[in-house]
């Protein structure tokens, strides 16, 4: 995609394991634009911390990316540490699931905000600090001015990652990364966090990608949906194109395995069966093939590649797609 | 209170009180709460991160010490039962956890993981064990003569939790308390865990209080369920009329806030900001009035008592939504 403020092209990220190469990301082709949100899906190993840590460039020593991270019209794979870590402050901005990870838990809220605001704009403290209270008003922390003083522990989980969201936001990003922002949190609280996402994004025009587990998560929240498995992304669509019709098996046994609130008490669930594959042991065919109702032919021997569907925009990469619906 | 005209209740907590003492403040993790569930029955436990679930299950274990209450199982008191008498009944009662990974020992094997509670019920006879340990997990889809020799980490978190599951129905119970079983399992293998689950329910003939935090996980298995907030309960109700009609504003605060997967339905803005106040002072009178859209003086006041709003369904509010 042309224009767009990150395009990924054909990333490839290989780790080194005792038990052989485990490629986490393979072959993935991405694109966000400013003031757009793109929801990344798919099950618990599938690579999406992988490649949003290769977007990042904070991948483990020892993994291996190649292709290209375009932002903001530079490849990120060829700067220097110095700049990128400039970058990452600045414009590149992420939570994580636990927010933990991205707070440190010595100092307290104020130092962590004051200290990241100073070193990447030119303001005093008393700027520095103004800008602090704004910041944790508009996150939805009631009495700003006293949490500054408060150390990470003496939040509740939900207080934590809003102001884990209000630091990653402090120096207007250009994109933002949520891997998993809510997963650790209930329900109600869940909603909230999404929604001050939403609110930020919109107001400040950003880009945003959301990683979750959960398609719940993503139908309502975001532009476009890419759905990862085993490593590759195997359906990308607009958002209410794909949800109007699902063309990869996977996608589709993905959204029938949630509970349904309209579904009586004790219905079977449709459960996918088994797992993915072993990442170290690649499939020859189509990943999905084992556990896939649809296999047949040369699903277990070929490749599919992402493909088109009637539109440009809509890609999957399966030899025997869903067939679109007869419409009501 | 009668909660439901459960004609015959295996499980009744009365007026179940738990507190806990922390740095001499008293934290109000279970406020007189009272629950039936009948034989064959599942009931599900919702509410929000430390509202009191897990203190609840627990105390109706006898693994946390009541205040004041009763727990009658089979109509056997287990607040006043003792050493002999209070192990035979517990053994017709078992609980699985939340995290399955860390609730197994990683230094033993799975088939003695399995057989623990054999072992701690006297089972002596070594044969007996191993075929009920192989019967128990031949029941949850793993193969005994396959896991019984491994470790734990040589399994996925849904794999430990069919592990953790065949461990609690070796012994055969009657009745099972699920602690949020599928909350640390992503979709795909959740969906396996929770079909299993009612597999066991009616091969085993199981009574279950099923604790979750997820309101679709819990209706998906649930024939009734119960809503708790800061230690009370708010309301109780079969499972679909709860979900089609909810009476008390939480409840339906609750409902709103499950994402929808269907990008045609936009999530709702009406989340009231602001978290769950502190159990060690809870508010007075009703405990959600400091987030509640329809709270007035009298909610600052008096503690609303359960009562019925229709028929079975019970609520805690004095201004209910039906
Ligand atoms: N530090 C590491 N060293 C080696 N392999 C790793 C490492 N981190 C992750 N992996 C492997 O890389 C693959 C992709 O993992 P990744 O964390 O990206 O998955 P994910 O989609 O984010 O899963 P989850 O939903 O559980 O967070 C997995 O097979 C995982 O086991
Ligand atoms: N051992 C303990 N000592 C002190 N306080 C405790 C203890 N266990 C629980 N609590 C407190 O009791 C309250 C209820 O906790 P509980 O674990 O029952 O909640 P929960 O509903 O199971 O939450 P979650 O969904 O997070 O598991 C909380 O305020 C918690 O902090
Ligand atoms: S390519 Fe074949 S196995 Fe793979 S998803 Fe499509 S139909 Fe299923
Ligand atoms: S009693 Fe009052 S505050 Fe409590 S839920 Fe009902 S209306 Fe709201
Ligand atoms: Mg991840
Ligand atoms: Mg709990």
């Amino acid at each position: 995609m042309s224009g767009a403020l990150l395009s990924v092209e054909d990333a490839v990220v290989d780790l080194p394991t005792p038990r052989g190469n485990l490629r986490a990301v393979d072959h993935v082709d991405l694109a966000v634009g400013a003031g757009k949100t793109l929801g990344i899906v798919g099950e618990s190993g599938c690579g999406k911390t992988m490649l949003s840590r290769a977007v990042l460039q904070l991948l483990p020593k020892k993994a291996k990316l190649s292709g290209r991270v375009m932002f903001d019209g530079q490849d990120l794979t060829t700067l220097s540490a110095e700049k990128l870590r400039k970058l990452r402050g600045r414009s590149l901005a992420v939570v994580f699931q636990d927010p933990m990870t991205s707070l440190n838990p010595v100092l307290t809220i104020g130092t962590q905000l004051i200290e990241t605001i100073q070193e990447h704009l030119e303001l005093d403290l008393a700027q520095a600090r103004q800008r602090s209270t704004e910041l944790l008003t508009a996150v939805g922390i009631p009495a700003p001015e006293q949490r500054l003083t408060q150390y990470p522990h003496q939040l509740s989980g939900g207080m934590r990652q809003r102001v884990a969201i209000a630091v990653a936001l402090s120096c207007e990003p250009k994109l933002l990364i949520a891997d998993e922002p809510t997963t650790a949190l209930d329900v109600t609280i869940q909603a909230q966090i999404l929604d001050l996402l939403a609110r930020e994004q919109q107001r400040r025009h950003m880009a945003m990608i959301i990683i979750t587990h959960d398609l719940g998560v993503v139908a309502g929240r975001t532009d476009e949906v890419a759905v990862m498995y085993a490593g590759r992304v195997v359906e990308r669509a607009p958002t209410p194109a794909l949800f109007k019709q699902m063309r990869m098996p996977y996608t589709e046994a993905l959204l029938a395995a949630l509970p349904k609130l309209d579904v009586p008490p004790h219905t079977p669930l449709p459960a996918i069966s088994g797992r993915p594959p072993d990442p170290t042991r690649p499939l020859k065919g189509c990943s999905f093939s084992p556990r896939c109702r649809y296999s047949a032919g040369r699903c277990s021997t070929e490749k599919p590649q992402l493909s088109p569907a009637e539109t440009s925009e809509h890609l999957y990469a399966c030899f025997h797609p869903i067939a679109a619906r007869v419409s009501a | 209170m009668m909660l439901q005209a459960a004609s015959d209740p295996l499980m009744k907590v009365e007026n179940l009180v738990v507190e806990f003492s922390v740095g001499g403040k008293t934290i109000h993790a279970v406020s007189d709460v009272s629950l039936e569930i009948a034989r064959g029955e599942t009931l599900g436990l919702v509410g929000e991160s430390g509202c009191g679930k897990s203190t609840l299950g627990r105390a109706v274990l006898q693994l946390r010490q009541a205040v004041s209450g009763k727990v009658l199982f089979d109509g056997h008191d287990l607040t006043t039962l003792k050493g002999e008498a209070l192990r035979r009944m517990r053994r017709r009662v078992q609980l699985i956890f939340q995290d399955p990974i860390a609730s197994l020992n990683p230094r033993r094997r799975i088939g003695d993981i399995v057989a623990e509670p054999l072992v701690i019920a006297g089972v002596k006879d070594f044969e007996e064990r191993r075929r009920r340990v192989s019967e128990a997990l031949s029941a949850v889809g793993l193969d005994p003569a396959l896991v019984s020799g491994r470790l734990p980490h040589e399994f996925s978190g849904g794999q430990c939790q069919r592990i953790c599951i065949a461990r609690s129905l070796v012994l055969n119970p009657e009745f099972v308390i699920c602690d949020e079983p599928v909350s640390a399992l992503d979709v795909s293998i959740r969906a396996q865990i929770l079909n299993l689950l009612e597999e066991m329910k009616a091969r085993y003939g199981l009574t279950l209080l099923f604790i979750a935090h997820d309101l679709a996980v819990v209706k998906a298995v649930s024939d009734r369920v119960a809503v708790m907030y800061l230690g009370r309960l708010c309301e109780v109700g079969p499972s679909e009329q709860l979900f089609a009609r909810p009476a008390h504003p939480y409840t339906a605060l609750l409902i709103e806030a499950i994402p929808v997967p269907d990008p045609d339905v936009r999530p709702t803005q009406s989340v009231p900001v602001g978290e769950p106040p502190s159990p060690i002072a809870p508010p007075s009178g009703c405990r959600f009035r400091t987030r509640c859209p329809r709270a007035d003086a009298r909610c600052a006041s008096e503690v609303p008592e359960l009562r019925v709003v229709a028929p079975g369904q019970f609520a805690a509010c004095h201004h209910p939504l039906i």
